[in-house]
């Protein structure tokens, strides 16, 4: 589903974002990734959503490879993925279900093919009743569930979702985690970045955990395919 | 197609206020550019009803035989400079003088003034040495005593055509340019206005195309409104001329198009540069 092989990222600036990166994930797996800020949690989302290339090594990502792939191929491959932030980035002149819509309309997807598939996903994230509310009108949560919608509405096969919870009270927290996990258990795999260590830990999940762009920690090393517990607390 | 023509005309819902300024600098460049044009126009009017009267006069000597300037007649009007030829027989320029000095009505008898050929030269042909070359062949006849053509005035008046058409061409250019650079800094800040928007495009996979269509829609949009305003104030600023202080020539209805087709040229084109930056800036 995504595989890291030894990946390197330096910015324009010089100083080096994430060093040597190995990681295998497989179809169906839920995968933390921690590790405090500015330890490169980002950048490795970004790369895998192919808004950064690596300096050197290689990032697989749905079968593509990342030394081989055409800037012409990224929107069709972002097709494929699912995209959360931490800020939802939800346009605020659109109501919840035209928010959602946007991400089919992208895909030149017919009007009438679309709005079915925005209200079952609307449905799927509890927000169905919500949907011509605009951002404003919505709590923090139910914005991130729109998001989650919006990702979800293409049917990926891979959420990446950067700091969900970041800006959410515990309940809200709560209650996105849960939605993920059961996008997860539908068969979708999902890379959460998180610095949520009860979270983490509560869960049971594979980790990752980075440390001054290194992957210092990964519970499911060696057993890829199969959900880790957290076993130790890696800090 | 149709989703980018909807939100290329939303985005003025959406941004009133800076739609409605970009719309605004548009007609407003536009508008300088069309009096410059305006003024031009009319120069060009003035230049070219002034060079339709660059004639040459040739007078026929007295007694000559009515066949032979006929057929001289018929060669002139042949040569490729020449747009017409009338010949202007004695009685002919007793009456002209007659009606145009008419306080000098007695000094005029019959036989006083000579017959003439006058020569009307076609656009293109009115430069000095041209009219020079005709004037020449002219006076190759026998029967030409003298050949007059204001050679001095030809000569002022070309160089006049020439400067006001290298300096209309300069400052045509610069208007546009300036009118481009207006235009494309208003466009930018429309796409900056709206970059979150992009960004958000690009991460659900929309492909550069489809995020700039839209925009090219909003700019032609822009343009189109921006020249027609832009029309309206050349117009407005024309009739004004007209009544109080001269009359002139306005933009026929197809140079009037032209400009509006113009105003949407250059705002799909402003548009493109500005999306185009911001694309590649944002990666």
């Amino acid at each position: 589903m995504i595989r890291f092989t030894r990946v390197a990222k330096t910015y324009a600036s010089g100083v080096p974002a994430i060093e040597d990166v190995t990681f295998h994930l497989t179809r169906g797996e839920f995968a933390f990734l921690t590790g405090p800020s500015g330890a490169g949690k980002s950048t490795v989302l970004k790369l895998s959503y192919v808004e950064e290339r690596p300096s050197s090594g290689e990032v697989r990502l749905l079968g593509q490879s990342s030394v081989l792939l055409t800037p012409r191929k990224v929107p069709t491959l972002r097709r494929r993925l699912g995209i959360v932030f931490q800020d939802f980035r939800l346009l605020p002149d659109r109501t919840a279900a035209e928010n959602v819509a946007f991400a089919l309309e992208v895909t030149g997807a017919s009007a009438a093919t679309i709005a079915p598939k925005v209200l079952r996903v609307l449905d799927k994230v509890g927000l169905q009743a919500k949907a011509d509310a605009r951002p404003h009108e919505l709590s923090g949560g139910e914005q991130q569930r729109v998001a989650i919608a919006r990702a979800l509405v293409n049917d990926p096969l891979l959420i990446l979702a950067d700091e969900p919870t970041g800006n959410l009270d515990e309940r809200s927290t709560r209650g996105v985690f849960e939605l993920l996990q059961q996008i997860n258990a539908g068969g979708t795999t999902v890379l959460m970045a998180t610095h949520d260590m009860q979270l983490v830990r509560s869960s049971g999940l594979r980790t990752l955990e980075m440390q001054r762009g290194r992957l210092v920690f990964d519970s499911g090393a060696g057993r890829a395919g199969t959900p880790a517990a957290v076993t130790e607390d890696v800090g | 197609m149709n989703l980018a023509v909807r939100e290329g005309l939303l985005s003025f819902r959406r941004a009133p206020t800076l739609s409605a300024l970009s719309v605004t600098t548009i007609a407003f460049s536009l508008f300088a550019f069309g009096l410059f044009g305006l003024v031009a126009l009319n120069l060009r009017q003035a230049l070219d009803q002034v060079g339709d009267r660059v004639e040459i006069r040739g007078f026929i000597a007295e007694g000559t035989a009515p066949e032979a300037t006929s057929v001289a007649l018929e060669d002139i009007q042949q040569f490729p400079e020449v747009a017409g030829v009338t010949l202007v027989t004695q009685a002919q320029a007793l009456e002209r003088a007659r009606r145009e000095l008419g306080e000098f009505e007695d000094v005029f008898e019959p036989g006083l003034l000579p017959a003439s050929i006058e020569v009307r030269l076609r656009e293109g042909a009115r430069s000095p040495e041209a009219v020079k070359a005709v004037a020449t062949r002219l006076a190759a006849y026998d029967f030409i005593d003298d050949i007059r053509y204001g050679e001095e005035w030809v000569a002022k008046l070309y160089r006049l055509r020439t400067i006001a058409t290298a300096v209309g061409l300069a400052l045509g250019l610069t208007f546009a340019l300036v009118s481009m650079i207006i235009i494309g800094s208003t466009i930018r800040m429309a796409v900056l206005a709206r970059a979150k928007e992009i960004q958000i495009m690009r991460l659900v996979g929309a492909t550069d195309g489809f995020i700039r269509a839209p925009f090219l829609i909003e700019g032609f949009v822009k343009g189109v409104l921006g020249g027609l305003v832009a029309l309206a104030l050349t117009g407005a600023t024309f009739l004004a001329i007209g009544r109080f202080v001269i009359q002139a020539s306005f933009f026929g209805p197809l140079l009037a198009l032209t400009g509006l087709a113009a105003g949407g040229a250059l705002g799909v084109l402003a548009s493109a540069v500005a999306v185009g930056r911001h694309l590649r800036e944002v990666r």
